[in-house]
């Protein structure tokens, strides 16, 4: 049992982590006894598992995630949905509203058109088919007002802080709605367009300096300061 | 008009045991790797070996066009291996040789081992290096700055993919061989290895060796690679301690 890295060290993929009977959390790997890295990222140990928080990530979906998605094509039964990863999600009529619709005598377009974003749940996904989406429950549905940003969703942990810390000084702070979709992208309405703005600052500068200690202080410090 | 034409040198290392650029037998020429230089990929390195100039970019995982080519149960991985019209002393022309097709090749399958691709199924993962400048030894180092900007991309792997070429001149092995040496010397033999894995992923030999020699330039690889690959990790750790300082 011998650990080769300091606490959040910055490790390379391949490189030795350590060696003996650790559990294995997220971006390691295991060859006999040694445990080595499989991304760029920091490597971290708790609780007895060894893991590494990736510095970049593309998204993958997993069911029950809440994701953003971008409607880019309509179909007879269903639409396509870009969701900032390697697949294209589906999204069935019935799957998307409570009450029954028939897909030949309406026009899907009324309902979500290309370029519409959706507030959408993953409720299927294998790898051996594109994911299927659901907008039955809240807040899922169409977006109306506010901004979509895109952020990378390696940085959505931080984000959000511990126990949803870091997002609700946000929405305390601006008095703004705020949906983190698990894809890295943010939805962000305020009444005020002011601290719209803001608040997509605030979470610009925090994908930025993601991994550094301290960042819940100086995001509220940030805060008042664009407040004025 | 000037035509600037390199003629073969009488001796390719001398009685001191030093070579045509001043190096001795066992030693690297300057090596220097950014990360990160281009903001459209995924994933990108710049590498300079001597005067080898090369820059690579990674996109994906990401859906693979056309569609017919994914495979069901792992990523497809993609290289393409470019020399621009500008990178050597006569211009050459744009279209893919038959020599760069035959890199693409060899490069995409020294770097396929070291990669998880069965974690991306039904997907592509594209790396495109592009030469500025050759001197040399651009395989390897095209090898060398596809791994780092594949790590870069935030790519699953099982280790690094170090690369860099051993050879014979005048009877001496050589380490890390340049266009002339390649050219007037006796062998060339590009190595990759994945550094804590331990495997090779590459070995070409042109030209002849015995096995005394073959050991020997095999030994003299394995700390060519060593050097590479500490460069490698120093580089893949100087772009995170830039964004730390930044801030404080």
């Amino acid at each position: 049992m011998t650990v080769y890295f300091s606490q959040r060290e910055m490790v390379v993929p391949g490189q030795l982590l350590a060696r003996g009977m650790y559990r294995l959390g997220d971006n390691v790997y295991r060859v006999g006894q040694n445990i080595y890295a499989m991304k760029l990222g920091l490597a971290e140990l708790k609780d007895n598992t060894i893991s590494v928080i990736p510095l970049k990530e593309c998204y993958m979906p997993n069911v029950g995630d809440l994701v953003i998605g971008l409607i880019i094509d309509i179909g007879i039964t269903n639409w396509s949905v870009d969701i900032a990863s390697p697949y294209t999600a589906l999204l069935q009529v019935n799957d998307a509203f409570s009450k029954p619709i028939d897909p030949l005598r309406e026009d899907l377009k009324k309902y979500f058109n290309v370029g519409d974003y959706i507030i959408a749940k993953v409720i299927a996904f294998d790898k051996t088919r594109d994911p299927l989406l659901s907008t039955k429950e809240p807040p899922c549905g169409k977006i109306e007002k506010g901004t979509v940003i895109e952020i990378s969703p390696a940085k959505i942990p931080r984000l959000i802080g511990k126990r949803g810390s870091m997002i609700s000084i946000i929405k305390r702070e601006l008095d703004c709605q705020i949906v983190v979709g698990q894809n890295g992208r943010v939805w962000i309405f305020a009444k005020d367009p002011f601290y719209e703005e803001v608040a997509i600052k605030v979470i610009r500068k925090i994908e930025e300096e993601a991994h550094t200690t301290g960042l819940t202080d100086r995001v509220r410090e940030i805060i008042r300061r664009l407040k004025g | 008009m000037i035509i600037r034409k390199e003629e073969k040198p009488i001796k390719l290392v001398d009685e001191n045991g030093i070579r045509v650029d001043g190096r001795r037998v066992d030693e690297i020429r300057k090596l220097n790797i950014e990360v990160g230089v281009l903001k459209n990929a995924d994933g990108s390195c710049y590498l300079e070996l001597g005067r080898n100039r090369i820059i690579v970019a990674v996109y994906g995982p990401r859906e693979v066009h056309p569609r017919h080519l994914s495979l069901p149960d792992r990523a497809i991985l993609r290289c393409r291996y470019h020399m621009v019209p500008f990178s050597v002393l006569e211009r050459k022309s744009p279209n893919p040789t038959r020599r760069e097709i035959e890199l693409s090749k060899v490069i995409r399958e020294a770097l396929e081992p070291a990669i998880f691709l069965e974690n991306f199924p039904r997907t592509t993962i594209d790396i495109f290096i592009e030469v500025l400048q050759a001197d040399g030894g651009t395989r390897t180092a095209g090898i060398s700055a596809a791994a780092v900007a594949l790590a870069d991309a935030g790519i699953p792997m099982r280790d690094l993919v170090t690369a860099i070429a051993v050879g014979k001149a005048d009877g001496h092995i050589i380490l890390d061989l340049n266009d002339v040496e390649d050219k007037y010397g006796e062998a060339d033999m590009p190595i990759a290895i994945m550094p804590n894995v331990g495997k090779i992923t590459l070995l070409q030999a042109d030209g002849v060796f015995t096995p005394e020699e073959f050991k020997t330039a095999l030994n003299l690889a394995n700390k060519g690679i060593k050097e590479v690959y500490t460069k490698q990790k120093e580089a893949l750790r100087k772009r995170y301690l830039q964004i730390k300082e930044e801030v404080e």
